[in-house]
């Protein structure tokens, strides 16, 4: 954490209120993004209990699972979900435009849609979800399937799996939680665990005063968490004792059952369209929309996958798909860093407090050309910064130009602390005298960055990770983000670059008779499965 | 357990003596021996040695005070519970992994460590029921040592004692399997699931940790035979290195398991455990007289009592300590940084407190320009050059606390970048037109 992200945390606890983390909204958000609020039933992966969602705050749609153990109860939720979600998922295919790479052609969706969770394990629940789903046979692919879905549910959990995929990439908008929304933007006066708590966290930002772990004198929480895990205390003595009554055909069990549901996640709905309109309110960067072609490039290229009639997201990626993915999500990192900072003076703050860049005003200008037959301009220029930026003499430093080039210069010489003698090296046109506006006058203020503005990855090309899943390969379930962490779990592959993976496991899937077949086969289902 | 040490007693007698003592003021800060002890388990343990820098959850624990009710009696009840859809899953699932007496454990077990699975109804599964924890654990650790060798043996929920600042911490892993070649494995059944091979790597840190307590108490069974079976048996007992971890393979009830190395665990474990005998040294330094029981005491005596052993207080707390919600408001009622997280410690040198942190970062009264003054010269933008540069900002940064010094350099970047921030920020627009005035990078 920067220290000035630290700061801005005491600010915000001392004063009572959130404090800016930034001075323009760093991520795209929809004029109509589908919020999603979904719930789990505790001690089974994936397993749904319900879920608000919809694209309008006054019309919530209500799914309620109400008894979490029947399967053909889930499957309903699960073809419900599909018909809710996928209108949604599918309403931008079609309205194209026309790039232009070179001699090629290529069609990018205009849009795509967004999708809005609460929390990261509500990110993680869109996985799971996906995962469940994509695997499931259909009435059309084997008749003899035991449990067919709707063509709907596979369809769903291989958009769900690559909304999913799609939002480990750095800056990447198609499917986002409010909690990393809200707090990329703000800073609250608690700690960044209790940050994942959306109400608590809107609390702050919202500056309403409200006491989330507050519970009445029944023990339940008067701010229920914003899923997708319910409160124990909940599951123990309202909803428990309601699903047995649904157990026993009690009439109005189901409606009460739905009611408990709705009850926990209205908070959660109204906090969601609370943090939107927030973000609304912020300017957008102006990077933002060079971001979201990238996502649109990824939306349309599922769009052509699905088409296409390729098989469903494999379960797993080989080597060299995985370390493709991860090399272009450390890209799309450094490149999101950069563009922040040029957006945002407070991202760029940070980055001049760490001594990446310095930000200060011009003094001298001497005009100077470059030796050679055609001599081009080299102007040299002296900066007065307090800044502390780690530039050695020779070092680069690049800024943007006013008309939004880019300029490099490099350092000629520190003559006293403080003071900066920078040699023009681009950015100044093709001729012998620089192109008006390129070179900074005398009393002008100036930043320039020790990083490079878009490192690696022409704008507006499409990741490598969008690589057909045909030629490469699944998702990775589990997050990489977490290798170091299970590094230390002390797991025998701790020692492999996914660490999380369990080995014996791998082997199993891979001996195992059930397992081994196609990588797209679907999942094995005992009658115990379900309690 | 003490009994069973009996053949170390010349070696050990001060420190029986010392530990003796120990019990005793341990029972009294309980609040007398009426009240039941509470005895600590593998998740307190392993929770304990994950935030082993607190005095206060090391003294409430070592002397079996019941944390829950504390925290309730001191009108910060603690949030944790376990759903019943999770408990009804997870014992179904135990059931499943435990059923053929056995033989399906072992045989995911055999196909981890490539040893051959028995035939049908080969495991033996004594029977371990005793009266009381100490009596189990007698019963479990006679049990172990007359496993046949060369046969293979699983006990159902053993009790195991591990001894925690002199008193025994009973601990009731899943099961214990007993190798033909007389070795013990620890066995782990979780109902989280691995998913395509892949597992939620903090709920695999916390089976691990878990697992390297029972691991230990293994160890300590293995050190100190049973009293009534005083001679060393004639297998070649030994702790496994590594513990079976058994889960649900994907979305399906069925079993699928993995080995986790526990040496690191173990150690680490270890090391955190053996430095809770500091009990005694804490013990000491709490007033004679003082009780943690919650029953005759205002809520008032009863903080005024907890508040004379130090707490270490981090968010984490909150997931793993039932005090968490006493101790933050404490924490925040003191103004610890550490209530913004563990990690901001470290940037902010020997400044404890967000009144010192504020007041180090907005010192205007520091003989550097650095701070608002500075601030105020860089953000006037375009005609701010009438400022005497100070040339100096660097070296007096050097010499003066290098935290403080950095705070204020943040403080002030951070306020000229808000001066220049939102409100002056245009609406977006298109990269390739001019670009609002408060741009960040001209
Ligand atoms: S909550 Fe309090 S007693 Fe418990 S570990 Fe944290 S600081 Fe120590």
């Amino acid at each position: 954490m920067s220290l000035i992200v630290t700061l801005a945390r005491m600010e915000a606890l001392a004063s009572g209120r959130s404090q800016p983390l930034a001075t323009v909204r760093h991520r795209h958000l929809s004029e109509r993004p589908m919020v999603f609020v979904p719930l789990t039933t505790a001690g089974e992966a994936g397993a749904p209990l319900g879920a608000l969602l919809g694209t309008d705050r006054a019309e919530p749609r209500l799914l309620v699972v109400p008894q979490p153990r029947n399967r053909d109860l889930r499957f309903a939720f699960l073809a419900e979900l599909a018909a809710r979600l996928l209108p949604h998922l599918e309403s931008a295919l079609d309205d194209v435009e026309h790039e232009q790479h070179g001699d090629e052609e290529s069609e990018l969706c205009a849009d795509a849609p967004q999708l809005l969770v609460p929390n990261q394990p509500g990110v993680e629940f869109v996985r799971l979800l996906g995962r469940s789903m994509r695997f499931r046979r259909t009435a059309q692919d084997d008749p003899d399937a035991p449990h067919p879905v709707p063509t709907q549910v596979p369809l769903l959990g291989r958009w769900l799996t690559h909304y999913g995929e799609r939002s480990r990439v750095p800056g990447s908008a198609l499917l986002l939680s409010m909690t990393e929304l809200l707090g990329r933007h703000w800073a609250t006066g608690q700690s960044q665990l209790e940050d994942q708590h959306l109400g608590a966290l809107l609390g702050w930002v919202a500056a309403s005063d409200r006491d989330v772990e507050a519970r009445d004198p029944a023990g339940q929480l008067r701010w229920p968490p914003a899923g997708p895990a319910t409160d124990p205390a909940f599951d123990n003595h309202l909803l428990a004792p309601a699903v047995e009554r649904y157990d026993a055909d009690v009439p109005g069990a189901e409606r009460q059952v739905r009611e408990l549901i709705a009850g926990q996640l209205r908070p959660a709905w109204e906090d969601m369209w609370d943090g939107v309109e927030l973000l609304r309110a912020l300017p957008e960067g102006r990077r933002v929309g060079e971001r979201w072609k990238r996502d649109r490039y990824s939306y349309t290229h599922h769009r052509d996958r699905v088409r296409a009639g390729e098989p469903p997201q494999p379960r797993r990626d080989d080597a060299v798909t995985a370390a493709a993915k991860l090399a272009s999500r450390e890209q799309a990192q450094a490149r999101l860093d950069a563009q922040e900072a040029l957006d945002d003076p407070l991202a760029m703050a940070a980055r001049r407090l760490t001594g990446e860049a310095f930000a200060g005003e011009v003094v001298e200008v001497t005009p100077a050309w470059s030796e050679g037959k055609r001599p081009r301009p080299r102007p040299l220029v002296t900066v007065r910064s307090t800044d502390l930026p780690y530039l050695a003499v020779g070092g680069r430093a690049h800024r943007e130009l006013p008309d939004g080039g880019r300029q490099s210069a490099e350092l000629a010489a520190a003559p006293e602390s403080g003071l900066f003698l920078l040699r023009l090296v681009s950015g100044m046109g093709r001729g012998k005298e620089p192109a008006p506006g390129s070179v900074p006058a005398a009393g002008d203020r100036v930043c320039w960055t020790l990083f490079e503005h878009s490192p690696r990855g022409g704008p507006g090309l499409p990741d490598p990770e969008d690589t057909p899943w045909t030629h490469g390969g699944p998702p990775v379930l589990g997050g990489e983000a977490d290798s170091e962490a299970s590094g230390g779990t002390g797991t025998t592959g701790g020692a492999e670059p996914h660490g999380r993976r369990l080995p014996a496991a791998r082997e199993a899937a891979a001996t195992d008779p059930a397992a081994g077949q196609a990588d797209t086969a679907p999942d094995r289902v005992t009658t115990e499965d379900y309690l | 357990m003490t009994a069973a040490r009996s053949s170390t007693a010349v070696r050990s007698a001060p420190s029986d003596n010392t530990s003796a003592r120990l019990r005793e003021r341990l029972t009294a800060l309980r609040g007398g021996p009426d009240v039941p002890s509470r005895p600590m388990d593998a998740r307190a343990l392993a929770a304990l040695a994950a935030n082993p820098g607190c005095d206060r959850r090391a003294l409430l624990d070592g002397a079996g005070v019941d944390k829950g009710a504390l925290a309730t009696a001191l009108g910060a009840p603690a949030a944790f519970g376990q759903s019943q859809f999770a408990f009804v899953r997870g014992n179904a699932f135990e059931a499943r992994v435990k059923a053929e007496g056995g033989a399906e454990l072992i045989r995911l077990l055999c196909a981890r460590t490539g040893e051959t699975p028995p035939e049908a109804g080969q495991v033996s599964v004594p029977d371990l029921t005793a009266d009381g924890p100490a009596g189990r654990t007698a019963r479990t650790g006679i049990a172990l040592r007359e496993a046949p060798v060369g046969g293979w043996t699983l006990l159902d929920h053993p009790m195991l004692s591990l001894r925690i600042a002199g008193s025994p911490a009973w601990l009731e892993p899943d099961a214990v399997a007993v190798h033909p070649d007389g070795s013990w494995s620890v066995v782990e059944i979780k109902s989280f699931p691995i998913l395509d091979g892949g597992a939620d790597p903090a709920k695999v840190g916390a089976a691990a940790r878990q697992a390297a307590v029972y691991a230990l108490a293994l160890e300590e069974c293995l050190a100190e035979p049973p009293p009534d079976m005083p001679t060393e048996p004639d297998a070649p007992r030994a702790v496994r290195d590594s513990a079976l971890l058994v889960c649900p393979v994907d979305f399906s009830n069925l079993p699928t398991s993995a080995l986790i190395d526990l040496r690191k665990q173990r150690a680490a474990t270890r090391r955190q455990l053996s430095r809770l005998t500091r009990v005694s040294e804490i013990a000491e330094r709490v007033p004679e007289g003082t009780s943690f029981d919650p029953t005759g005491q205002s809520a008032m005596q009863l903080s005024a009592s907890v508040d004379t052993v130090p707490a270490a207080y981090a968010p984490e707390c909150l997931a793993s300590c039932e005090l968490a919600f006493h101790c933050r408001s404490q924490a925040r009622a003191t103004g610890a940084v550490t209530t913004l997280g563990r990690a901001v410690r470290g940037e902010l040198g020997g400044l404890t407190t967000v009144e010192t942190v504020l007041a180090a970062a907005n010192d205007t009264g520091h003989e550097t320009p650095d701070g608002a003054e500075s601030a105020e010269s860089a953000g006037s933008g375009d005609t701010g050059g009438s400022t005497e540069p100070n040339t100096e900002v660097g070296g007096e940064d050097q010499r003066a606390d290098p935290a403080a010094a950095a705070l204020r350099r943040a403080a002030s970047l951070r306020a000229e970048a808000l001066r220049q921030g939102p409100s002056t920020v245009t609406a977006p627009t298109p990269a390739d037109e001019t670009p609002g005035a408060g741009e960040a990078c001209r």
